[in-house]
Parts: C-alpha cells; sequence; structure tokens
C-alpha cells in the first residue's frame, strides 16, 4: 500500500486572529487509513479543513491527490467525500432524502438503499435530521461521505459520542472502504480507534505532528514494555538480572509477583523462562503488556488525551 | 487490485444541470414542508387579500378594493419569499453547516445560488396562481401589460434576494430571523402594501417610496390598476436596490 501520498502538508501555518491553530505542520499520508490522533485543540480540524479546501493556509503548502484545495477546488471536490464534525445536513429533510440527494451531485454513486441498510439508517423512516439520534445523525454524516465513491475520505471524529455497537459499524466500514481501496483520513481522541483502524498514525499537538508512524512503530520506539510474572515468593532477582540484557531491570513487586522492564521481545521472554527452569520455577500467569499509544502520547507530550 | 468491491472508488461529477435541477428541487421541498415559511409565503398574503378586500378597513381610494390589493399583495408574496423565507433558511442552512457541507460537494458555489434562485421562482410562481385565483374570484379585473408585470417582479425578486443573502450571510441565524421579520412587518405597514402610502406625511412618503417593496407595489398598482405602461421610475429604484444588495452580499456573504 506504500504508494504516492494521498496528502501531502508541508509547513502548514494557519492562524484564527491571534491564536496559532496550526503551526508549522507536515504531513504525509499514503494510500489506507490514516489516523490524525490529538487532544481537542491540538489543531485536527483545522489541518483536515485546509485539506477539504475550506481554509486558506497562512503559509505553506497542501496538496491533496496532487491538487491545491483551493484552487483546483472544482478537480477536487468529486474525487473526496467529506464527513464534518457536526450539521452539515437541513434540519428539515429526511435521512434518506439528503442522502439520495448526495448521491444525485456524483456521477456513479452508490447503491443508496443498500447503504442505508448497511447503516442501518432504514429505522429513521419518514423522521426529520433535527429528531435523529446523535448516533443516527453520524452514521447519515459518514454515509454522505462515502455515497459518491470517492478515492479519498476525511471523517472528523466519526465516532465521538457513538455507542459501542454504532462504533464497531462505523469501524467496519472504514476497514471495508480499505480493503476496497479508498483512501481514509480520520481525526480522532480515541486511542483504540487509531491503533485498530490505521496503517498510519500522525500524532498532533499543539498545532504540530510530534510523531508519525504504524502503530507498531509509535509503540515500539524508545518505549519500554513490560513482562510480569508469578512464581514462588523470595526468587532471586540479582540472578535473574545478571541472566537478563544490561539496560532491563527486574523487581519483585509484592511476594510472588515480578516484574521485568526493558524491550521485551521473543528472546527476553525465552531468557526469563529459561531462567526459571533452571531454577525449577513454574512461572506462572506471565504477560507482557505491550506500550499503547496512550503511553506513547503521555511521553511523547506529558499531557493525557482525553483531558 | 483487479476485483471490484462494493466501495472501489469511481468518482465523478454528476453533469451540471441535473445537480442544479437536484439542489434547486430539494430547496423547493424543505420550505414548502417548513410551516414558518408557509405562513409568511401563503397564509398572511393570502388572508390580507381575501380580509382586506371584502371587509372595509383600509381607505383604498376610489375603485374596487381588490383592484388596489392585488398587486400589493403580489408584492408582498414576492418579498416573503425572497427576501424574509430566504434569508431565514440560507441563515440556518449556513448555522447548521449545510452550506459548508455543499461547499465540498461537486456542485459549484453559482450553482448552489442558482439553484436557490430557481428554487425562489418556483415559489413565486405557485404563489402568483393562487393569489390570482383568488383575486379573480374576488373579481379582480387587471389592466396593463403582463410584460411589464413580469419585469417587476423579477427585478423585485433580485432587489430582494440580494438583500436576503445580505443579512444571512453576516448575521447569526437568530438574528437573521428576528431581523427579518421585523423587516417583513415593517414594510408590510409602510410599503404601500395595504395602506396607500399616501396616507403618510410627505416627507415620509418622499422616503418610504424608495423602499424596494414601495417601488414594487406601486410599479405594479401602475400596471395592474391604471394600465400605465412601463414604469420606468420603479424599475431603476428596484434596479438600484438589486445591483446594490447582490453585489454586497457576494462580497460580505460568509460561507460558514
Amino acid at each position: 500500500m506504500r504508494s504516492e501520498p494521498v496528502v501531502q502538508v508541508q509547513a502548514l501555518v494557519k492562524r484564527y486572529g491571534p491564536k496559532t491553530a496550526v503551526d508549522g505542520l507536515d504531513l504525509v499520508a499514503r494510500a489506507g487509513v490514516t489516523a490524525v490522533l490529538g487532544p481537542n485543540g491540538a489543531g485536527k480540524t483545522t489541518t483536515v479543513e485546509t485539506c477539504e479546501g475550506y481554509r486558506k493556509p497562512d503559509s505553506g503548502t497542501v496538496r491533496v491527490l496532487g491538487l491545491d484545495p483551493v484552487r483546483q477546488s472544482a478537480a477536487l471536490r468529486p474525487r473526496i467525500g467529506v464527513m464534518l464534525q457536526s450539521g452539515g445536513v437541513y434540519s428539515g429533510s429526511r435521512a434518506d432524502e439528503m442522502l439520495r440527494h448526495v448521491a444525485k451531485l456524483h456521477a456513479h454513486p452508490l447503491d443508496v438503499d443498500a447503504l442505508i441498510e448497511r447503516l442501518g439508517l432504514g429505522s429513521c423512516g419518514r423522521t426529520t435530521y433535527r429528531r435523529l439520534s446523535g448516533g443516527q445523525q453520524q452514521r447519515l454524516a459518514l454515509a454522505m461521505a462515502v455515497v459518491g465513491r470517492p478515492e479519498l475520505v476525511f471523517l472528523d471524529e466519526p465516532t465521538a459520542g457513538l455507542d459501542p455497537q454504532a462504533r464497531r459499524a462505523t469501524w467496519d466500514l472504514v476497514r471495508d472502504l480499505r480493503a476496497d481501496g479508498v483512501s481514509v483520513i480520520l481525526t480522532t481522541h480515541y486511542m483504540d480507534e487509531a491503533e485498530q483502524l490505521a496503517d498510519d498514525v500522525a500524532i498532533i499537538d499543539a498545532g504540530r505532528v510530534i510523531a508519525q508512524g504504524s502503530p507498531e512503530e509509535l509503540c515500539r520506539g524508545g518505549a519500554e514494555n513490560t513482562l510480569r510474572f508469578s512464581g514462588r515468593p523470595g526468587l532471586d532477582v540479582g540472578s535473574l538480572l545478571k541472566a537478563l540484557p544490561a539496560d532491563c531491570s527486574a523487581a519483585e513487586l509484592t511476594p510472588g509477583s515480578y516484574r521485568v522492564v526493558g524491550k521485551v521481545d521473543p528472546q527476553l521472554l525465552a531468557t526469563v523462562t529459561s531462567w526459571c527452569a533452571q531454577h525449577g520455577v513454574m512461572p506462572e500467569k506471565i504477560s507482557v503488556e505491550r506500550h499503547t499509544l496512550e503511553d506513547v502520547f503521555l511521553e511523547l507530550t506529558g499531557k493525557e488525551l482525553r483531558s | 487490485m483487479t476485483a471490484t468491491g462494493t466501495y472501489t472508488p469511481k468518482p465523478g461529477a454528476a453533469p451540471l444541470p441535473r445537480m442544479i435541477a437536484a439542489q434547486a428541487l430539494l430547496e423547493t421541498k424543505m420550505l414548502l414542508r417548513n410551516g414558518e415559511q408557509l405562513l409568511l409565503t401563503v397564509v398572511i398574503p393570502t388572508l390580507l387579500l381575501v380580509l382586506f378586500s371584502t371587509v372595509d378597513i383600509v381607505d383604498t381610494g376610489a375603485g374596487e378594493a381588490v383592484d388596489f390589493l392585488t398587486p400589493g399583495v403580489l408584492a408582498l408574496a414576492v418579498m416573503s419569499t425572497a427576501f424574509t423565507g430566504q434569508a431565514i433558511a440560507t441563515g440556518f442552512e449556513r448555522r447548521y453547516g449545510v452550506l459548508k457541507r455543499l461547499a465540498s460537494s461537486p456542485l459549484p458555489r453559482w450553482g448552489l445560488m442558482t439553484a436557490k434562485t430557481l428554487s425562489v421562482l418556483v415559489t413565486e410562481v405557485l404563489q402568483v396562481i393562487l393569489l390570482t385565483v383568488i383575486a379573480f374570484a374576488l373579481g379582480w379585473s387587471p389592466q396593463g401589460s403582463p410584460v411589464a408585470v413580469l419585469l417587476l417582479l423579477v427585478l423585485g425578486t433580485a432587489a430582494f434576494s440580494g438583500l436576503g443573502l445580505l443579512m444571512a450571510g453576516t448575521l447569526k441565524a437568530e438574528a437573521t430571523l428576528a431581523a427579518a421579520n421585523l423587516v417583513f412587518l415593517l414594510l408590510l405597514v409602510g410599503g404601500g402594501v395595504i395602506v396607500p402610502l399616501d396616507k403618510f406625511p410627505s416627507g415620509a412618503q418622499d422616503v418610504l417610496g424608495l423602499l424596494p417593496i414601495s417601488a414594487l407595489s406601486d410599479g405594479l398598482r401602475d400596471v395592474l390598476q391604471h394600465g400605465a405602461g412601463m414604469p420606468w421610475g420603479d424599475l431603476g429604484i428596484l434596479a438600484v436596490w438589486a445591483v446594490a444588495g447582490l453585489a454586497a452580499a457576494g462580497k460580505l456573504f460568509r460561507w460558514e
């Protein structure tokens, strides 16, 4: 999937009055799913809306599918699908009516009935938009973003405020889009969403990308992992430490409960278990704690994501 | 990837005429579904026409009351749709991100504005049909040239659309709602719609005569009641409002 970039942002700066929302941001997104992750106010929406052609950069360049989103908007708009963070629908329109309307603006739209079924919008019936539940409104906005069969879809916090079931349905659709060759840029402040869906994650804080890579790369990079096991109390931790690579630490946290901190890889696991075998210890409840994006974010920024 | 999935990209804009027609149809549906809008565009003009033609409340001068009132109510109908209705609807579309979302669809902005204008014109045609049928039932006997009437209605629509969009594109939705209704009420009373302008003091008459609603109702009355030729003065006033309003709206309109 490593092909031409679908989005290329270089040194983007965007200010609103005295406030700098985006401060020299660089971002390259390729085919697949790219998650833009960051706390509220980090500049996610401003960045995405600049890519969608809504905002003119104060400086820097933005290319989407090779086009300038402001000057080449007419050529770009049919090729992208946009889900705004909220709204975007006539308050007096019905869900199917609005979706059919957006479909009519495109040359080769998806089958609207199938999409309505897929996203469970059939139950909306004749209810007008303003009386739909928040989840129904979100799913309609998602449907509107994909109905035109775009090459690239922008989803701004697609699952904010959704119940777990609706969230899953959205995730499944994003996976299907990816499988069928649609690229997706989504903003989120949910770690698990980025870990579950994204080929690539860009972590944004204070208007800049502070780290980018696959979820695995980001979780591996620099961060130390933890291995825990239980055994009989009072094992010789000093002897274990000698068997381990130099940059590891080991400790008995509570009697019979041991923790090894370091670069946890298959070799380390083998070292620990063979040390146990040599000492006639049956390690119980052995577990490896992978670093999550949440930890990575905390390490990079010193901030909680959902503050 | 050779296999084609459900979502395999196949982007493209629909042909422009199809997009604009679809947009105009949706806008018209939204308008006709909205109760408050129908009150403004249908119920109030109809009630005024029927009430004041049959009950002698306002002194409408010599001749049949319906011959005086119908041109005024037609002018009111144009104002209710092109100005009040359009301002309120567009203000809330802007507030709820509808204009923003459509701005990233294949429909160009000028296409959206064209569709809005078409929707206003369709609504006006329906209003004119309804009001003329009622007026004929009340004994209306119109004079003059249909071409002059059409020209007045079109220029009036342009003038009111410019002002309505200027309001919708610059004020908050709630402010637009309040202001558009207030202006509707003030112009209904002071714009020669049901109250003849000569009932006002002469100084006020000169000023009120320059309002777009006065120019439209006066021009329509000259033609339809008195059988006058082209009412150039009133057409001129409407043209000035149209150019100024549309230019200001074009410059100051904010999409979100």
